[in-house]
């Protein structure tokens, strides 16, 4: 508050101001931050480190030495882990890592192929953009499960799909079909919203761009590869990411859909959540903790690899910043900040 | 918003010919089938009479809403079911709010080291697996005797909402012209009353924006109150319909369902589609800038 003589609307007082919020701001921050932070390690923190642990232990059911029914948990190492990858439980557990994985490439993949495509259609709109823009949100609204329950309505056997294809498919039984009906569901409810995000991208793109494509004679399918593309390539790496993390922790719409204890359709989520509900945490655990590092090593190497940059927000804020800092104080101000 | 909004002024091609425009009308036409014909379906279902349910007919021709009236028989518990919806979601975005407005706030205000890293440790545990949480919460709160209780819904359920709620607002005040609140102070107003005076006004539509995504995701999640509830009396909506059971057992009573499911989608398809400017300003906003 040392600046008195501030001229409101002048570049020079707000800078020095700034300044001084700078000493002051790294406790501010710390009081502002703490209460999130402390939620998170206790909501997120918390259970990943205590997962680990519990997918060392087993339930005891066993007699000890003297004949005594042993209670509570013993500790057995990695044998939860070995018993997944190489034992028992390892045809289970190498299907569910299957079906993930196969849910997660070909649906992530249908679903960033329609996405981009209405969002290219809603961007070409001349009227009633708004209206599709509304019905778009329709599908991301609905929850998950219910979505489920009516897509398990449509592929019933004498439901309206096979009414329309004419054929009698065992949709919601065992085989390839219910994998294609999973992903037909899962379709429809997130290639809109990834549409919606690329639209936003497309809609960062200047007009200029396209006008000069055309003078120099670019066809669509040119204009589209080599400037729609490479523009909004920040924008779908962040869907495609969200996407993917989301799926690989599929749980509500094969559960629902299709149903439990299912081979074709069982994800690893829905595996951990059985061997939870049967009260065997340490397996449960241990297939959670595997899911986990699954997650970690997707996200880390497509960042790693495509580079995509989900809080590059924080960083190109900075670069426009100083671009428009030559427009006028409020934009200057920014650009100190 | 900004985004949105520009592009309107841009020329669009208007000396494209009527072919260029059919075919774009065609593209819309199949994308608003796409997104309503399913939701078309659940409706239409939900109002046909229950002997009337495999009919294929596109309009339902005897009108009934006896399939209504099934979800809310005294067995069902579908009542309850919203009201222990409401309370866990509604709890939730409180709580969400009043923890992550202070953090949004610092983010997108305060300069500070390791902000990117804090930005990136929040949105990283909005993507963890659920189920690597649920289980030893689940342990823990059997343990404790929490198993049934609201509180064993509402305290996961801030694992990927209140992530959600940080990002939302951090993307809101950002773009705050907050000359305004450096005006206020050289006019005499302290921090304090700048932060209530202006801040605060013109921060809450995007305070608003946030808690309708936030009690949106928390209405809609599934895996956390099934997981958490083994009692009918505290399930939440979602899972109530998902285990409605048919007269018989076996069969399932798909005509209730579809109508449970309107019942509960359409008072949120309705706000979204009244908000849905800010809504999608909102969900985009972690996406591009």
């Amino acid at each position: 508050m040392t600046t008195t003589t501030a001229e409101p609307g002048t570049v020079a007082p707000v800078k020095q101001k700034n300044k001084s919020d700078v000493q002051g701001s790294g406790r501010l921050a710390a009081v502002l931050l703490s209460p999130t932070f402390l939620v998170l390690a206790l909501v997120v923190g918390y259970p990943i480190i205590d997962a680990l642990r519990e997918s060392m232990y087993q339930r005891s059911n066993g007699l000890d030495a003297n004949g005594f029914v042993v209670k509570g948990d013993k500790f057995v190492g990695l044998k939860n882990y070995t018993d997944i990858l190489t034992g028992d439980a390892s045809h289970a557990f190498w299907n569910a890592f299957y079906n993930t994985t196969f849910f997660t490439v070909v649906g992530v993949l249908i679903e960033t192929i329609l996405g981009v495509a209405m969002a290219l259609v809603m961007h070409q709109a001349f009227r009633g953009r708004g209206f599709v823009r509304a019905s778009i949100l329709v599908p991301w609204a609905i929850p998950t499960a219910v979505s489920a329950l009516l897509w398990r309505w449509v592929f019933q056997a004498d439901g309206v799909a096979n009414a329309m294809i004419g054929h009698q498919v065992l949709w919601t039984t065992e085989g390839f079909h219910a994998k294609v009906a999973v992903l037909i569901a899962d379709t429809w409810k997130t290639a809109p919203f990834v549409g919606l995000l690329v639209l936003a991208g497309l809609q960062l793109i200047p007009a200029e761009v396209y006008e000069a494509a055309k003078v120099d004679g670019a066809g669509t399918w040119y204009t589209f590869r080599k400037i729609t593309l490479p523009l909004i390539k920040p924008v779908l790496l962040v869907a495609v990411l969200f996407r993917l993390l989301d799926v690989l922790r599929f749980f509500d719409l094969p559960f629902v859909l299709i149903g439990a204890h299912k081979d074709s359709v069982e994800t690893l989520s829905m595996l951990a959540y059985d061997e939870a509900s049967n009260l065997r945490y340490g397996p449960a655990a241990a297939y959670a903790t595997i899911l986990f590092v699954y997650v970690a090593v997707v996200a880390y190497a497509f960042v790693k690899l495509l580079g995509a940059d989900i809080i590059g927000e924080a960083r190109s804020r900075k670069k426009t910043a100083a671009k428009r800092a030559k427009k006028g104080p409020r934009a200057a101000r920014e650009a100190t900040a | 918003m900004t985004a949105i909004s520009t592009t309107k002024a841009k020329p669009t091609g208007r000396r494209e010919f009527s072919a260029g425009k059919a075919l774009s009308y065609l593209g819309m036409a199949v994308v608003a089938i796409y997104c309503l014909a399913p939701f078309y379906w659940m409706v239409v279902s939900a109002f046909r009479r229950p002997q009337d349910q495999f009919d294929n007919s596109p309009i339902p021709a005897p009108f009934s809403v006896k399939n209504f009236g099934a979800v809310f028989k005294p067995g069902v518990g579908f009542g309850r079911a919203l009201v222990n919806s409401l309370v866990v979601a509604g709890a939730t975005t409180l709580l969400t709010l009043v923890v992550g407005t202070f953090t949004a706030y610092a983010l997108a205000r305060l300069d500070f080291k390791f902000k990117n890293i804090v930005l990136g440790i929040i949105v990283a545990t909005s993507m963890f697996p659920t189920i690597s949480l649920i289980v030893p919460l689940l342990h823990l709160f059997t343990n404790i005797g929490w198993i049934n209780s609201y509180q064993a819904m509402i305290i996961p359920d801030l694992s990927f909402v209140l992530p959600l709620a940080v990002w939302n607002l951090n993307a809101f005040f950002r773009q705050m012209p907050f000359e305004l609140e450096y005006a206020a102070m050289v006019d005499g107003c302290t921090r304090g009353q700048a932060f209530r005076k202006i801040i605060v006004p013109l921060a809450a539509p995007g305070v608003f924006t946030t808690a309708i995504i936030a009690f949106i995701a928390a209405w809609n999640e599934f895996m956390i109150a099934l997981t958490m509830v083994n009692k009918k009396e505290m399930q939440t909506a979602t899972v109530s319909i998902s285990k409605f059971t048919g007269a018989y057992g076996f069969d399932q009573p798909f005509g209730t369902q579809m109508a449970a499911g309107v019942l509960v989608t359409v008072p949120l398809v309705i706000v979204v589609l009244l908000l849905q400017r800010r809504i999608i300003a909102g969900l985009t906003a972690g996406g591009v800038k």
